[in-house]
């Protein structure tokens, strides 16, 4: 036999993976019964999706076996080596994976039934095993898991047997239906802005929730989109990729200018609790912006950002509220500004200094301790004649433009406080990034040492990053003070340096639209530290998925969901070395006579290398 | 006649051990001088002294008749001291042109100011470094411009990415050029070219070149005057002929005869 067309053969796989089906579908179970005690099914299921069928509830639990239905058969495709085809005993592998799962909520349910274990397990509760068993009894709930669970794990193992753009399809019309009911209540206020209730009304029930109607006509819509829609977008995005500088500055000048009006205009539309996620959205958005420019683009990693968003808080309630316990001027907040501006980057400076001698980790700690002693001074006794200690400083005006009033109580016209500076952000992104700063920036997260022995005074360069941060942050802070009216230290946590952190890492850093996604998806969806988001819900597991989100995207995506050109080459590398190294055989021109020097050089060589 | 670099009595120790002692040296200015020795010898600490990344225990260097001790590597790099590194250690993430263009950092003034509001001195300046940049790069022929230019370093082969630092070190518009070792790793054919090169540096741009190397035959093809270092002392110095006779380098480099050491 000749070895080199065996290699090509098919890997035979040897009937059904037991052990793997095991392993996966008990981890599945296990997965399923942690999210039940820790409340999410019982916390959730108020909030309907679709009428009399599913609440957000149910959908903590049943999406595990279907996606572990789907991983479980799924091979690893390897280049050069044609993978085997998928057939029944992948369907076999799904449908056992979900039976396997099963076990974890009948454990429960029989678990609940027995004993009782609420003092250690609070989520313990017949209000679980009223869930889980659907209010029907033992007996329906056992056969109801193993029943849903193996259809599910079925289901996602038949993922793998359909074509491609049947499964394209089948998962537009999931995730469509998904995102048209979780965002039902943006949906209903945008609906009613533009006076279109009939539709919302026939759209969603009473109670909450698509009707099983309009999700069947949904489904149908969305289903046939995507058929429409097959490889258009793709086409476009790559006709936007091949597209040289000029032509593609001009498409995005387009596009930018499209996303502002929308901004404009949009919020015109929306009603106040809408506006007003918009506009924490909006000083999120500003935030990580400004820490974008320090850990993205100067890669200096500052766990302690929210100092700076504290100051521009705390300078702004001391200069504009008759409250101010010690000092208040009372100034207009055009004029508070210009100061918020020197005191922010006179503290950048005096924390930069002595902290950007360090490096990696080091530096990081010394920023998060950082962050910590300034909350902790705006709260201390010692300040408290000062700053008004744990009570804070209350009754900041609202923002007198002259034309309008920008106050807490008028979401729409914070938010549009807030998108002037997210611009002027932008812009200063924009514009630093592709100068000598940006690059010096750029050197010194690429190799400090060699940044300096470049000629780059690197100390010096960082602490303007620093600086920069810092303004755009205590914008933000100035902005939050005069949207609620008072300043707290608590309102200054590590946890809001954290959140920002994971703006900036999920969207994609480095990238300013990256920027832009991450504060969208994270903070308008799942909330702020104290911000609810569109799923309010989500309110007391919002960290769990914070986290939960921060580690898939580690694992799967890296570079974020809008990575920088950059950042994507970073860490695939080895890809786009050999599409360079392909591209490089066809335009390699190397010189003729190459092959008669080299052996004129290698006698040579051989005589002089003697010493 | 002053000398461009001139060193007295350099000292630099690691813990206990003295990586550099008593070392006395100059360069001329439009020299170029190889500084060979066994491995271990010291040759890469004395150019990290140089460039201002180690501090000296004892001694003095003078660049231009002015102390540079205790002078930050960026302030080293300002006065026109540049170099390279043995270990190939460019920006792999920034393109080829980025490169180039951030090594003429100390050399240009905009800062943010100018970046926001698109002064026109701003854009001149930037006008001007990418000129430059592209100047510098076009000295190694079509290898590192047209496509190549966009792409990010770290494709690079690895003949390309010591080249790449030769050109960002030219780009400091240095007067001394520290090479640590330019042709480690590159073929005879990429190693002839280089040093055809290296010649040209000095008569084309007019720098002075110090240059730490392996490859005899290059050291021999280029140099003015060689230096040798063992054990961080200089045993020889002269021409390459005159060096490569000396009975104390033979011995450094081969050790002693057996009778000899019994």
């Amino acid at each position: 036999m000749n070895t080199s067309t065996s290699l090509l053969k098919p890997i035979q796989t040897v009937g059904l993976e037991w052990r793997r089906v095991g392993k996966w579908g008990s981890l599945c179970g296990l997965a399923m019964v942690l999210t039940s005690l820790i409340g999410m099914p019982v916390g959730l299921d108020g909030r309907i999706l679709i009428e009399g069928r599913l609440s957000l509830g149910y959908l903590s639990l049943i999406w595990l076996p279907l996606v572990f239905g789907y991983v479980v058969p799924k091979r690893i495709e390897l280049e050069g080596v044609e993978s085997t085809t998928y057939g029944l005993q992948d369907l076999l592998a799904g449908l056992c994976t979900g039976l396997v799962a099963a076990l974890g909520p009948i454990v429960l349910i029989f678990g609940i039934n027995n004993f009782n274990l609420r003092k250690p397990l609070i989520n313990w509760s017949p209000k679980l095993f009223d869930l889980l068993t659907h209010g029907r009894g033992i007996g329906t709930g056992v056969i109801g898991w193993l029943v849903v669970c193996g259809l599910l794990g079925f289901a996602g193992g038949a993922i793998h047997l359909i074509s491609g753009r049947m499964r394209r399809i089948f998962i537009s019309v999931i995730f469509g239906l998904l995102f048209i009911s979780i965002l039902e209540s943006a949906i209903t206020d945008l609906s009613e802005g533009f006076g279109l209730e009939s539709l919302t009304d026939r759209l969603y029930a009473k109670r909450g929730g698509l009707t099983g109607g309009s999700s069947l006509v949904l489904a149908a819509i969305l289903g046939s989109l995507s058929f429409l829609l097959k490889g258009r977008v793709k086409r476009v995005t790559s006709r936007y990729k091949d597209m040289d500088g000029v032509q593609r500055q001009s498409v995005s000048l387009a596009l930018i200018a499209v996303i502002v009006a929308l901004s404009i205009v949009l919020p015109i539309f929306l009603g106040t609790i809408m506006n007003e996620l918009l506009a924490n959205v909006g000083l999120f958005l500003l935030l990580a912006l400004g820490l974008n420019i320090v850990v993205g683009l100067a890669g200096i990693l500052d766990l302690g950002y929210v100092a700076f968003f504290a100051v521009g808080g705390y300078t702004t309630a001391v200069l504009t509220s008759p409250e101010s316990p010690w000092f208040a001027p009372e100034l207009h907040f055009g004029i508070v500004l210009i100061i918020v501006v020197v005191i922010a980057g006179m503290t950048g400076l005096v924390i930069g200094a002595p902290v950007i001698r360090m490096r990696g980790d080091y530096l990081a700690i010394v920023t998060l301790g950082f962050g910590e002693i300034i909350r902790l001074l705006f709260l201390s006794d010692w300040l408290k004649p000062y700053f008004g200690g744990a009570q804070g400083i209350t009754n900041v005006p609202p923002v007198n433009l002259g034309l309008a009033v920008v106050k807490g109580t008028d979401p729409r016209s914070v938010f549009y406080l807030v998108l002037v500076f997210c611009l002027l952000a932008i812009y200063v992104s924009w514009r630093l990034q592709g100068s000598r700063l940006g690059r010096a920036w750029m050197a010194i997260r690429e190799d400090e040492q060699v940044a300096e022995a470049m000629g780059i005074n690197t100390v010096n360069t960082k602490l303007m990053a620093f600086v920069v941060g810092a303004v755009l942050a205590s914008f933000s802070g100035a902005i939050l003070a005069a949207k609620v009216g008072s300043v707290f230290p608590n309102s200054f946590m590590i946890l809001v340096s954290i959140i920002i952190l994971v703006v900036v890492i999920v969207g994609g850093m480095g990238n300013i639209a990256g920027v832009l996604v991450g504060s969208f998806v994270l903070i308008g969806i799942l909330g702020g530290p104290r911000q609810p988001g569109l799923l309010q819900e989500f309110q007391s597991f919002k960290l769990l998925i914070y986290g939960a989100l921060l580690v898939f995207m580690m694992l799967k995506r890296p570079e974020g969901l809008v990575p920088s050109a950059r950042r994507s080459q970073e860490l695939h590398q080895e890809e786009f070395l050999q599409d360079a190294w392909l591209g490089d055989e066809e335009e390699n021109e190397e010189s003729p006579s190459a092959q008669g020097l080299l052996a004129a050089n290698v006698v040579e060589d051989e005589e002089d290398n003697s010493l | 006649m002053n000398h461009l670099l001139e060193i007295f009595d350099l000292k630099v120790t690691f813990g206990g051990l003295d990586a550099l002692s008593g070392l006395n040296f100059y360069v001329d200015e439009g020299e170029i001088v190889s500084v060979i020795g066994p491995n271990g010898a010291g040759k890469t600490t004395f150019f990290n002294t140089i460039s201002g990344l180690i501090q000296p225990v004892e001694g003095d260097i003078h660049f231009e008749q002015e102390s540079i001790i205790g002078l930050d590597p960026h302030q080293v790099t300002n006065l026109g001291i540049a170099r390279t590194f043995q270990n190939v250690r460019l920006f792999p993430n920034m393109t080829i042109l980025e490169n180039v263009m951030v090594s003429q950092h100390c050399r240009t003034r905009q800062l943010i100011f100018g970046a926001l509001f698109q002064t026109p001195a701003f854009k001149q300046e930037e006008r001007d470094i990418r000129e430059r940049a592209l100047e510098t790069l076009s000295f190694f022929g079509s290898r590192l411009i047209g496509y190549r230019l966009e792409q990010p370093a770290f494709v690079l082969s690895y003949a390309n990415r010591r080249r790449l630092e030769i050109a960002r070190a030219m780009a400091t518009q240095p007067r001394l050029l520290l090479l640590d070792e330019p042709v480690a790793g590159m073929n005879p054919r990429e190693t002839a070219e280089l040093t055809g090169l290296i010649s040209r540096l000095r008569s084309e741009w007019g720098f002075t070149i110090v240059m730490i190397e392996h490859d005899m035959r290059v050291v021999r093809d280029v140099s003015d005057r060689v230096v040798v270092l063992d054990h961080g002392i200089p045993i020889a110095q002269g021409t390459y002929d005159e060096v490569s006779s000396n009975a104390d380098v033979i011995e450094a480099y081969l050790g002693r005869p057996v009778e000899t050491q019994t």
